[in-house]
């Protein structure tokens, strides 16, 4: 049986469990700054976006953060690594509520709610963005892969700045 | 002020640091600058289309209300209840027949008019308001208001100059240069709040030295570079600045060799972000800095208007309205929704800036007693043919301190 086949017959539960494991590689490799490899969850065709969720709620077509490629997530991590000037941080993401909605059009929609915590030097632990993720995968190279990822952040201002992704 | 509030002898090249941390100076801003007499940007038309749309939003740190009425005229009210202050209107955007307060129901209509006040007359006979209690007497407080092309601007000031003038011609052209009268349509809003004092930001965007040399992302795609054509520009008062440039020949210089962060072979792997259109006769970059909370952003395609909302000598807010025109099409929505991630919280550019204003504030907040050094381009200030100068930021300090009398 293909891979995408697999995926297909699982069972809600089984395939939850799949996806609590990529959230877990996921935020992992954010978490520890791994962001070479972030794209690596992605295919070449995706949407990545962060997006205020007054702007989501209205209808409106901003983002704070906007990919339309795989090459344009690689260009964000050389923008963090190379060109980008900020003070350290640490930044921890959690997910959790993973809830699968089905197959659509051969991509598997999945929301879930996210926290990031952000750690600056001279500060406290703070609440950096909460949100939900409304995602869409897509089975590749026999696993699961980000086709679209939306981060809808509920904290609509944004303490400062936003470097790395959620 | 007390004898701590001496501006240092030297005059504008100086910058005293007790004016980003201290709480006095704080309240005198206030008072002398955002409710003074000067046109605060409050929001863009395009965002009330209808009668009784409003939006909820900041003067200085004062709650304001934007409001179109039935006769389509654009009221701003003070967002606080005439009864006992209650700050009645909590939501971003919306579209109400005539505003409620929730606590004891004053209803106002929408040129702020207060309208009902319930158990006026008592309840069976007892209490109520005394009998020469007028309606007319207790409406929400109005602030002068002036338009242009799409722009609403307010004041608490009363009798002052009507906007045009209040530009000045230069920044006046600059302005209609945008808001040329083709309705707008707005694209999203972003916000981020900045632990720096306010005129950081002013500082900042008034200051077209740094960006050759912090912003490596600009200057590696030499999107704006202190060797391409460009100039600085004031108002005959100085409290506006516009910043500007347009593309032209880049060759290597020995200049380069100062522009340290040059990074030559850095290419990107999907350069959508870089194909902007030409759009605008002349410039691809302007700047504008309109007193005393406005920055107006054209950078190519991407247009936004920056509102500053104090927060407390040490934080501001900087609220971004992204927009476009109604006739664009798509390619130049689509245009314009990319170049954004150059700028707002997560800008590819502005990232830099926004921690650069919380260095900055957690530099000078702890020394008051000292003074930074503005003499790029010299020590007095006017319009320049080049952007190796801090003479906006100089003009800027001379009207503050005409305002602030320090
Ligand atoms: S405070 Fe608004 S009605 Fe009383
Ligand atoms: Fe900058």
């Amino acid at each position: 049986m293909s891979a995408a086949k697999r995926y297909l017959t699982l069972n809600s539960r089984d395939l939850r469990l799949e996806l609590e494991e990529l959230y877990a590689a996921y935020t992992a490799c954010l978490d520890e700054e791994r962001f070479e490899e972030w794209p690596e969850f992605f295919v070449e065709h995706c949407l990545y976006k962060i997006v205020p969720r007054e702007n989501f709620e209205r209808g409106l077509p901003l983002a704070t953060w906007l990919c339309e490629s795989k090459g344009y997530l690689a260009d964000r991590v050389t923008a963090i690594r190379k060109t980008a000037v900020y003070a350290p941080r640490y930044v921890r993401r959690m997910v959790s509520g993973v809830r699968v909605l089905g197959w659509n059009d051969g991509m598997l929609e999945v929301r879930a709610n996210y926290v990031a915590l952000e750690t600056l030097q001279d500060e406290l632990t703070r609440v950096f963005n909460t949100g939900q993720y409304r995602d869409k995968l897509v089975v590749e190279d026999g696993r699961l892969k980000f086709k679209e990822k939306l981060c809808i952040f509920d904290s609509l201002l944004v303490p400062n700045s936003l470097i790395y992704p959620l | 002020m007390g004898t701590r509030h001496v501006w240092p002898r030297e005059g504008v090249s100086r910058i005293p640091y007790w004016i980003y941390s201290d709480p006095e100076i704080y309240a005198r801003e206030q008072e002398r600058i955002f409710c003074g007499p000067s046109w605060n940007y409050v929001a863009l038309e395009a965002e009330l289309p209808r009668p009784g749309d409003f939006k909820r939003t900041f003067i200085g740190e004062k709650p304001v209300v934007v409001v179109r009425d039935e006769e389509d005229s654009i009221n701003v009210v003070e967002n606080r209840c005439a009864h006992r202050g209650v700050q009645f209107c909590q939501k971003h955007l919306g579209s109400v027949a005539e505003f409620m307060c929730p606590y004891h129901q004053w209803t106002y209509d929408l040129k702020g008019n207060l309208i009902g006040v319930p158990f006026r007359r008592g309840v069976k006979k007892q209490g109520g308001m005394p009998a020469d209690f007028d309606l007319k007497n207790h409406g929400l407080r109005r602030l002068g208001v002036a338009r242009r092309h799409g722009v609403i601007f307010a004041s608490f000031a009363s009798d002052l100059e009507p906007l045009e003038e209040y530009f000045g011609p230069s920044m006046l052209a600059l302005f209609d240069r945008v808001f040329d009268g083709r309705e707008l349509r707005v694209l999203g809003y972003s916000r981020q709040l900045t632990p720096a004092n306010w005129k950081l930001m002013f500082e900042n965007i008034k200051d077209p030295y740094h960006a050759s040399l912090l912003h490596v992302f600009l200057v590696s795609f030499g999107l704006f570079r202190a060797d391409q054509p460009s100039k600085v520009q004031m108002d005959a008062t100085g409290r506006h600045g516009a910043l500007i440039s347009w593309r032209g020949d880049q060759k290597k210089t020995e200049d380069h060799a100062d522009m340290k962060s040059l990074i030559d072979n850095f290419k990107l792997q999907d350069s959508t972000l870089l194909e902007p259109v030409r759009e605008f006769p002349e410039y691809t970059v302007v700047m504008t800095t309109l007193w005393p909370n406005l920055i107006i952003q054209q950078q190519s395609n991407t247009l936004a208007m920056r509102q500053l909302v104090t927060r407390g000598p040490a934080a501001f807010e900087l609220a971004w309205t992204y927009f476009g025109y109604a006739d664009d099409d798509e390619d130049m929505t689509r245009r314009r929704l990319r170049q954004a991630n150059l700028m707002g919280p997560a800008g590819f550019v502005s990232i830099d800036d926004s921690e650069v204003m919380k260095f900055s504030q957690s530099g000078v907040g702890p020394y008051p007693e000292r003074a930074g050094v503005m003499e790029m381009g010299g020590r007095d200030w006017k319009d320049e043919q080049h952007m190796v100068t801090e003479s906006v930021i100089r003009a800027f300090y001379a009207y503050y301190r005409r305002v602030m009398e320090l």
